[in-house]
């Protein structure tokens, strides 16, 4: 491709919102009779008319279990499913489809890394660095595995922006690390962490890093080989495909030298009375019958996602913030919480003394969908002594009007209480 | 049709805006808290009873316009009631919000103001926060009290 092309794919007046909006049915409604401004992707994202007839085809044409059949279903059933994992790993960039494995969510994979590999290489006086701006998935397994092992668990601080503060990492950071857990992108307050950096600074002391993908992957253009993270982990959910289904990617030899998580079907080679062997990669961590459709949906959320090119849609996103941000400044009282210079499109705010819930029901009146609330980030409510937030987050189906309307509704919340 | 000022009436607005026996009651006999985790909503009930009359009672914590409302209009109507009278009162409230009985609108007075929250199920418990805390200090119950 050359330079010129290059620039015209980043160019988002080509971005045709109405085409893109049209692959939604779900955004086509009225809500509280008002049509339905869907701010809440950073909770889940709505899912595309090519991942609904993905999953539709797979019912109605092919529904069989996979790995053991030898009948047609079947073996359609396991080319899909495993074409899936094919194209996980190129959107990934990883090295082999033996590093990408199947489980519920985010949080399934991070419990999975922190009693697998945790457990087995985890000791008394070992350190375990995490941050104050983690998802309670990327805390409360950590914790767990401190209390199993006697492990020490360190926070990285923020600012008052809402960023880490890398010096204090800096310090963290010792021979006794032995794992470093993160959030690419923050849910709570959209901050995008320097990744690359963080990761480089724990293997330069020989701690491994899990990176927790879950806000990043709808957003950004991830690349593990080049990242050169150890872990990562996404929810299906939030890239525009199925709910219970995730992504782990792993190391392959981090992997292949780590215990079962579950056990069961599929996850052997052979099984006797007294002993079982261990499937290859991936399947070892896949015990039992899989989320076969949930993998073939979120096969064809990448698909999509790939056909948009997530470059042009971050570009598009940003446009979203920088407007909303502009808008919102205006309204007295609005308080932003969260203030990075590198964010993604995530709004967090306080309205004066509104409670947060109040805001949500009074923006659904007005058919605006927002989250209300902690985030499932205590730590980080707790960091700017509030006890939750309003969160507008915004995916590439948004639209500029929706932010009018977004802010319209914010005046209401201030009408009603005077 | 919908109508945001069918949940946040004049009156909720204004207990909310200046709440109603808020504080701490200093010689309390019985006092038990409230949490609602969902919401982070938190609020500590305060009363001063005289055998089996409540001569007083306060609230402070923090929470939402609706449970700070509530709690502001419950404290208000359980003054000078007796035990068995807040208990009945509590049933009353109760089907208000989660019934669609007829409830007795004149023995609850101005806490009809807050029949508006059954069309919103997720404000339920807000609502309802203050009266759960109320029932286990009146059933002798010490434990926190979380909505679920
Ligand atoms: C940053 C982050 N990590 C982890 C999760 C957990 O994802 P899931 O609930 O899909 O497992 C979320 C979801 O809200 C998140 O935002």
């Amino acid at each position: 491709m050359n330079k010129q092309n290059t620039a015209m794919n980043t160019d988002t007046s080509t971005f045709d919102i109405e085409k893109i909006r049209a692959d939604f049915p779900i955004l086509q409604q009225q809500v509280n009779g008002k049509p339905l401004v869907y701010l809440d992707n950073a909770a889940t994202s709505q899912k595309p008319r090519q991942v609904i007839e993905t999953l539709d085809t797979y019912y109605q044409e092919y529904n069989a279990n996979i790995h053991r059949g030898v009948h047609t279903l079947s073996e359609k059933g396991t080319a899909v499913y495993e074409a899936a994992r094919e194209k996980v790993k190129t959107f990934l960039n990883a090295e082999s489809t033996k590093e990408i494995i199947f489980v519920r969510g985010a949080t399934e994979a991070i419990n999975l890394v922190a009693q697998s590999f945790g457990r087995n290489t985890i000791s008394a006086g070992d350190e375990i660095i995490i941050t104050e701006l983690e998802h309670h998935s990327n805390i409360v397994p950590w914790q767990i595995l401190c209390e199993q092992t006697g492990a020490k668990l360190n926070y990285i601080p923020i600012n008052d922006a809402g960023e880490l503060i890398l010096e204090e990492y800096e310090k963290l950071l010792n021979k006794n690390t032995r794992i470093v857990a993160i959030g690419h992108i923050s849910n709570a307050l959209g901050t995008i962490n320097p990744i690359k950096k963080i990761i480089d600074m724990a293997h330069a002391v020989g701690a491994k890093i899990l990176v927790d993908g879950a806000q990043a992957v709808p957003h950004t253009k991830v690349n593990v080989k080049e990242l050169g993270c150890d872990f990562y982990v996404f929810s299906g959910h939030k890239l525009f495909g199925p709910t219970g289904i995730g992504v782990l990617y792993g190391k392959e030899a981090l992997l292949d030298a780590m215990p079962p998580y579950q056990s069961g079907g599929d996850m052997i080679q052979t099984v006797s009375m007294i002993k079982s062997t261990y499937n290859s990669l991936p399947y070892k961590f896949e015990a039992g019958t899989p989320h076969i459709a949930g993998v073939i949906g979120l096969g064809a959320a990448i698909d999509y996602v790939n056909e948009l090119d997530l470059t042009v849609t971050a570009q598009y996103e940003n446009e979203l913030l920088d407007y909303a941000n502009e808008q919102a400044s205006q309204i007295s009282d609005l308080k932003f919480v969260g203030t990075a210079k590198d964010k993604t499109s995530i709004l967090s705010f306080t309205l004066g003394r509104i409670h947060p819930h109040d805001i949500g029901t009074i923006l659904d009146g007005e058919g605006v969908a927002v989250r209300a609330g902690h985030h499932c980030a205590m730590p980080v409510m707790e960091r700017f002594g509030i006890p939750a937030t309003a969160r507008a987050s915004f995916a590439f189906y948004n639209t500029l009007a929706e932010v009018d309307a977004l802010i319209l509704a914010i005046d209401k919340c201030q009408k009603v209480f005077g | 049709m919908f109508d945001i000022k069918d949940l946040y009436q004049e009156v909720i607005v204004d207990h909310n805006r200046s709440p109603r026996n808020f504080g701490k009651l200093e010689d309390a006999d019985r006092t038990l808290e409230g949490y609602n985790p969902l919401c982070g909503d938190k609020l500590t009930l305060y009363i001063k009873t005289d055998g089996d009359k409540i001569n007083d009672i306060a609230f402070d914590g923090s929470g939402c316009a609706i449970s700070v409302a509530s709690a502001s209009l419950m404290t208000d109507a359980m003054k000078g009631k007796t035990l068995q009278e807040a208990e009945s009162l509590f049933n009353h409230f109760h089907s208000l919000v989660t019934t669609d009985d007829d409830v007795d609108m004149e023995q609850l007075g101005k806490l009809a103001a807050l029949a508006g929250v059954k069309a919103y199920p997720a404000r339920v418990k807000c609502a309802s926060l203050c009266w759960h805390t109320m029932h286990s200090v009146i059933q002798g119950d010490n434990t926190p009290v979380h909505t679920e």
